[in-house]
């Protein structure tokens, strides 16, 4: 479904990784794994598309995405380390214009059903700079349920979140890839049974 | 279109939620426009005379406070990211955007200006003049200053290094308008000068949008 060929990224003269290939099916989740600084979130981002490599492309369905950005953006969910809401506005608003841009139809019991199953009921009028870290991440990963996109990005999902939630998050992600969907996420604890079978793509650090 | 509809309501809503950074450029220039009298001299004529360029400057030097505003909180909270993957049009989002920061920084500035007009003994002639040359040279102040906030925001410390960027970039509209004003005190037509200030507002309306979404993109990069 997703594939990367012989991805170069350089970052400030500093070659962070060279002729990176690979290859997502449906129902894979890929976790990709690497030390600090080894360029984990500069290859989701150009997976994404937000950045661009040096050299090499990412293809979708066998298309360049730099060409069909359209079709493949409308399928694809990232989250990235910054959470995306405005520290403003309530989760209600944040979600609700988030689904807007997105052009995802999703009706309010559906919101408040999402809002439910993250554990921020009764938070959800509150303005997201009040709530906790993990918390505002939870914000964040309401997204997973109210937008229906194959292709889910997680760059280190996990970060501020309980016991609770990562267990939460690991059955959602289990879930979509037994529908079919394709997970890539980063993490820098490894990811228990309950996130179900996964491969391991591993980067290494260059000097 | 309703897209961007929702990107305006959205922008207005938080821009009224943070009061402080809407008042803070404003009393800026009411305090910098005080400052003339007092530091320079308050005899009328010196300060009808130096008036037009004093509140231009000020009104430069207050606009920049308010302009990194703009993109800075998308852009650190991911919102950035959020829209370049919505499949919007990031130039029509950087339009979107750079209206509301002008009908929300530059409208209360016009509606202050009488007030500061009088401070400085500013004629009804010239204060007709100074209100024609804000309404078609701060729109064009909002226009540039996003191509080089949206360059500088990805830096930590942007603020002043967006300001060495601007400053040389405004001096012609400074020029020009301030010109404008100065014909209007000697009761000359000052038509020519706001034509020019328009041609500049019209090439800026015309290329700004996709030089900003350029630039948020080397800055998401």
């Amino acid at each position: 479904m997703l594939k990367a060929c012989e991805l170069t990224c350089v970052k400030r003269d500093r070659v962070l990784f060279e002729d990176v290939s690979l290859a997502v099916n449906a129902g894979e989740l890929l976790y990709v794994r690497g030390p600090n600084g080894a360029g984990k979130t500069s290859l989701l981002r150009i997976l994404t598309g937000l950045s661009t490599p040096e050299s090499g492309a990412v293809l979708f369905n066998g298309e360049d995405i730099a060409d069909s950005s359209f079709s493949y953006l409308s399928t694809l969910l990232y989250l990235g380390h910054k959470s995306g809401t405005n520290g403003s506005l309530s989760a209600i608003d944040n979600l609700t214009f988030w689904l807007a841009q997105h052009q995802v139809n999703c009706e309010e019991s559906q919101l408040f059903d999402a809002l439910m199953r993250v554990g921020l009921v009764g938070l959800e009028d509150i303005p997201v700079r009040f709530l906790s870290a993990g918390q505002q991440r939870r914000v964040a990963l309401a997204r997973l349920w109210l937008k229906p996109a194959d292709i889910w990005i997680l760059d280190e999902p996990f970060t501020a979140l309980d016991v609770k939630g990562i267990a939460l998050l690991e059955e959602r992600m289990k879930s979509h890839v037994e529908r079919g969907g394709v997970v890539i996420t980063t993490s820098h604890q490894p990811l228990s049974e309950a996130a179900g079978p996964h491969s391991v793509f591993d980067l290494e650090y260059r000097i | 279109m309703s897209l961007y509809q929702g990107v305006f309501k959205r922008d207005v809503h938080i821009a009224f939620k943070q009061k402080a950074e809407l008042l803070q450029p404003l009393m800026f220039l009411l305090m910098v426009v005080t400052m003339f009298p007092l530091g320079v001299s308050p005899s009328p004529d010196t300060l009808q005379r130096i008036g037009p360029g004093v509140l231009w400057i000020a009104a430069i030097l207050s606009s920049l406070m308010a302009m990194e505003r703009m993109f800075r909180d998308d852009f650190q909270d991911g919102t950035m990211e959020q829209y370049v993957l919505s499949g919007m049009s990031l130039a029509g989002i950087s339009a979107v955007k750079v209206c509301v920061h002008w009908l929300v920084s530059f409208i209360p500035m016009l509606v202050l200006s009488p007030l500061l007009a009088m401070f400085l003994n500013l004629t009804f002639d010239m204060y007709v003049a100074l209100i024609a040359t804000l309404l078609l040279g701060t729109p064009l102040l909002s226009l540039i200053g996003a191509i080089a906030v949206g360059l500088t925001v990805g830096l930590q410390k942007g603020g002043v290094l967006l300001a060495l960027l601007l400053i040389p970039v405004f001096i012609p509209l400074l020029i020009f308008a301030t010109s404008a004003v100065d014909s209007a005190a000697l009761q000359l037509p000052y038509y020519p000068q706001l034509a020019i200030i328009t041609a500049m507002l019209l090439l800026a309306l015309a290329i700004a949008p996709f030089a900003i979404a350029y630039s948020l993109r080397v800055s998401q990069n």
